[in-house]
């Protein structure tokens, strides 16, 4: 045992498995003082929005919130890179006196002429829902001077949690969707969402569907344009990753279009296989598709089998954290690691939810530690008490594992490396071994286990 | 030369600046035992650690009063008190400074308000010193963030308890955790007492642990803030700081501690004002050592001065860094033809027209309240040879296939930020070498011999 602290408001939200009931507290606000590791409403709505890299994304508020957004994921365009660039209407006092609405129509202005956006996003940060610009005409008036779509995104940082930023993203999208044409579009077409397209990821995605025979109408939002989006009401499913950050638009187009959807996963051979075959499966009457599907598992797999037993012999028996945004990530996680020999002890996210912790106790072996929202602390305190030799996390928990002297894995959206698909669990593979077994970590010092 | 008046309603393209509760973050960090919390809603504590993380490869907590829909509109004082309680109980701090945030300033919050009565008096000796400073981002940079952290904590806890302690405050500045250790040494190397206001030399760049640090290691000790009331003298860098409210000011004010405002101590004749002072506050000579360093840096000049003799510079970062950076520059004969800073003093034409009196008829542009659009814009005015300043300006350098050497904070796009000597001879000498270094490569490899001689 370590002699950490835990706040006694936060046991509610940590678990050890096999001990006592599970009843794990969940989807709440961070609490005062404990140093989340979550961001804000405004940053769920950035997550989503961001790879649309032909549209204008203006932030407004003061500057804090572009500045530390500015080019910060690894989402690649293979076109446009206007997603690249950070914009902020940068309020001044006098603006919060007499509100920013001026300074709003004048930089879409001035933005739009300069940059030539095909959609322009007003990302409202935290004051604007205090000084109460109305922004919702601010885009109004833009859309019909500039004839762009010009939306505004309700992402103001205090109301809510970064999945209320989500919700708000996908709004905005959802007005989007449904304002194209829709010719040309065959029946075997997919929208492929909650794919970002870090480091090409969905590109590799996308190769992996259009070889199985299928049309890809749009990508949410990874390389995304707003041309695909308006026509994506065309697709005749669509395939959600990750953990609901783009759930409630497949739900609206759902209901407004019927188009139905799956959720998959792209990460480890496991979860990547069944995303294929869950949506081959989807196409039944054309059995030609899982042919095909079969065929391209196949390969992928022997391709990249012997290199994977290599790593997992020098891998097997090492212990992992999982620390991750979203649930489903960690889920698929797991599996990975497992794949690898790799045992984890410690799971936890930023904003999984009931169903989604239930999933993640029944996965994980007994003794693991399960943590929502946690804090650095709590984080450093189960790595040292479990032993972990990995941390698979984002940024913020990089310096808290090296400091400990254990090896780490950028799993966040400002990874430089494709993790997705069956290229993407090789270098999933190397990444952590070229960690894990470095032999600079025979200069740190023992760890005090005290 | 122009100082660029802002056209009215212009957006902020690619920001040259931070927002204000970051600096006052360095500076609390910057205290031994002592954690920031910043009073207003999730995000902005977040995206600062990150930020920071990104450039120290360090842990960084900040804590956050993590403001809802209800607290923002009944008031954060709950969720402010309740933030406190969880830090002592937690991190078991010595101070916890707090920084506004826009959202809090927004809606009138008053810190020292809603804390009146939250001190050591009223619970026990272990309850840490709150030291509170005002941020909001509409109205500075995270420069002001910074100095104002420093002042506020100086203001709260500096007293004069007319004791004789031959102590001297220095007022570091923004700069890294490498030039405040060299800084040490050399104050050190002259009087054995003093205090450095902020000192985050060891709890920003710090070795591995043994077990967690709640807070790490360092930082300036609060009996020493408490004793600067009684210093004989205080060093404040930064020319433009000079010109503002300050905290070596205030405590000349209010105690009568002489202030020597200098400039960053970047390159020889800003170094050398600095021993000066040295010289004058403690009556000793400069040390041998200091002495071989200069000698070796000017002896550097020499062998390196044809290289970057009227070699053209884009400078950009903070006001004080931007102006120390091209003191130095112009010192071996380079122009720096662009000044640019996100820093809304009004005061950086100025300061660079004291140092460079010639500047306007040499052609160099001073930009204030700058974006990178901007100084993108007037750089491909001008085609320079390189660019001085942070990770920010890489997007600029790439596209205009222009070498970038990295100064000054952030740097989030190499290893070893934190270590980068800007001040000092020692200081010039790294970025002498590497200045020269990189015009010396970058004809090597556009030369169709490729000399391996220079
Ligand atoms: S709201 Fe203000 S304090 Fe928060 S990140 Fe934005 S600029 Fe900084
Ligand atoms: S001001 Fe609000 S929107 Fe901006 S970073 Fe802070 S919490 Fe997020």
């Amino acid at each position: 045992m370590t002699n950490i602290p835990i706040l006694k408001e936060r046991k509610k939200q940590i678990y050890h498995k096999g001990e006592g009931v599970f009843d794990l507290t969940c989807d709440t606000k961070s609490l005062a003082g404990s140093i989340s590791q979550r961001a804000c409403v405004f940053c769920g709505s950035r997550v989503v929005l961001y790879p649309i890299a032909d549209a204008l994304h203006l932030i407004h508020g003061p500057i804090g919130c572009a500045s530390y957004t500015w080019d910060i994921r690894g989402a690649l365009s293979s076109g446009p890179e206007l997603h690249r660039m950070s914009f902020s209407t940068d309020l001044r006092e006098r603006d919060i006196i007499f509100g920013g609405e001026k300074k709003l129509y004048a930089s879409l202005v001035q933005l739009i002429d300069t940059y030539r956006p095909n959609a322009a996003f007003v990302y409202c940060t935290c004051i604007i829902g205090i000084i109460g610009d109305d922004v919702d005409s601010v885009c109004k008036r833009a859309t019909e001077e500039k004839g762009i779509p010009v939306l505004p995104v309700h992402s103001e940082g205090f109301k809510g949690t970064k999945k209320d930023g989500y919700k708000a993203a996908c709004e905005s999208l959802s007005m989007l969707v449904g304002t194209g044409s829709v010719e040309n579009i065959g029946r075997y077409a997919i929208n492929i969402m909650g794919e970002f397209n870090i480091a090409g990821e969905a590109w590799t995605i996308k190769e992996y569907y259009e070889n199985m025979g299928l049309e890809v109408v749009a990508v949410f939002t990874g390389d995304g344009r707003v041309e695909n989006i308006k026509r994506s009401h065309g697709a005749s499913l669509n395939v959600v990753q990750c953990s609901g950050s783009i759930l409630r638009l497949a739900q609206i187009m759902e209901e407004k279009y019927g188009i139905p959807y799956i959720r998959v996963s792209y990460f480890g051979i496991e979860d990547m296989s069944k995303a294929l075959y869950d949506v081959a499966a989807h196409f039944k009457d054309n059995p030609g598709i899982m042919k095909k599907t079969k065929e391209i598992v196949r390969n992928e797999i022997d391709a990249i089998y012997p290199d994977l037993l290599r790593y997992k012999k020098a891998l097997s028996g090492k212990k992992a954290a999982i620390y991750v945004g979203g649930a489903f990530k960690a889920f698929s996680m797991i599996k990975a690691l497992r794949s690898l020999g790799i045992d984890v002890v410690l799971a936890g996210s930023q904003t999984g939810n009931k169903d989604d912790y239930e999933v993640l106790r029944d996965m994980c072996d007994e003794g693991t530690v399960i943590l929502d929202d946690a804090n650095p602390l709590e984080l450093s305190k189960y790595c040292i008490e479990k032993g972990a030799d990995l941390f698979v996390g984002g940024v913020k928990e990089r310096p808290i594992a090296y400091k400990l002297g254990i090896g780490f894995c950028d799993h966040n959206h400002e990874r430089k490396i494709s993790l997705a698909g069956y290229s993407g669990m090789i270098n999933l593979a190397k990444e952590v071994y070229s960690s894990v077994l470095s032999p600079v970590w025979k200069f740190a010092p023992q760890r005090m286990i005290s | 030369m122009k100082t660029r008046e802002k056209i009215e309603y212009k957006a902020t393209s690619n920001a040259c600046k931070l927002c204000s509760p970051l600096g006052a973050s360095f500076v609390f960090r910057g205290i031994e035992r002592s954690i920031p919390l910043l009073h207003g809603s999730q995000g902005c504590s977040t995206y600062i650690r990150r930020y920071l993380i990104s450039h120290f490869n360090e842990p960084v907590d900040i804590a956050c009063s993590n403001f809802t829909e209800e607290t923002a509109i009944f008031g954060g004082g709950a969720n402010l008190k309740l933030a406190v309680e969880n830090i002592i109980k937690q991190y078991n701090p010595e101070l916890i400074g707090i920084a506004t945030t826009c959202l809090s300033e927004t809606i009138g919050e008053d810190v020292s308000l809603i804390l009146k009565g939250y001190n050591k008096k009223n619970f026990d000796e272990n309850f840490p010193e709150i030291v509170s400073v005002s941020t909001p981002s509409f109205s500075g940079t995270h420069i002001d963030g910074f100095h104002g952290a420093v002042r506020a904590v100086v203001d709260s806890i500096a007293v004069k308890k007319k004791i004789s302690t031959k102590q001297i405050n220095i007022f570091p500045g923004m700069l890294s955790p490498a030039d405040l250790r060299h800084l040490k040494e050399i104050v050190s190397d002259f009087s054995t007492n003093y205090v450095m206001l902020p000192d985050y030399s060891d709890t920003f760049d710090g070795p591995l642990w043994t077990e967690y640090q709640e807070i790490p290691e360092g930082g300036a000790k609060i009996e020493k803030i408490a004793f600067m009331g009684d210093a004989v003298a205080s060093i404040e860098f930064g020319r433009v700081l000079s010109g503002e409210e300050s905290a070596g000011k205030m405590l000349e004010s209010r105690f009568n501690v002489p202030c020597h405002s200098l400039g960053f101590p970047i390159g020889i004749n800003e170094t050398d004002a600095f021993f000066k002072a040295l010289e004058n506050i403690t009556g000793k000579p400069v040390p041998e050592k200091y002495v071989k360093d200069r000698g070796r840096l000017i002896d550097s000049y020499a062998d390196g001065h044809k290289y970057v003799f009227d070699a053209r510079a884009v400078v950009y970062g903070e006001e004080d860094l931007v102006t120390g950076l091209a003191s130095f520059l112009s010192e071996v004969g380079i122009i720096p033809i662009i000044c640019a800073s996100g820093g809304e003093s009004g005061l950086l034409r100025q300061k660079i027209l004291d140092i460079i009196p010639d500047a306007e008829k040499i052609g160099i542009r001073i930009i204030e309240s700058a974006d990178f659009v901007e100084i993108g814009e007037e750089a491909r005015k001008i085609d320079p040879d390189f660019f001085i300043g942070n990770s920010k300006g890489y997007k600029i350098a790439r596209e205009m296939k222009k070498p970038l050497i990295r100064a000054g904070f952030p740097i989030h796009d190499r290893l070893g930020g934190a270590r980068i000597v800007h001040v000092g001879y020692r200081g010039a000498q790294q970025l002498f070498d590497t200045i020269s270094n990189t015009i010396i490569a970058t004809r090597q490899e556009a030369s169709p011999v490729g000399y391996t001689y220079m």
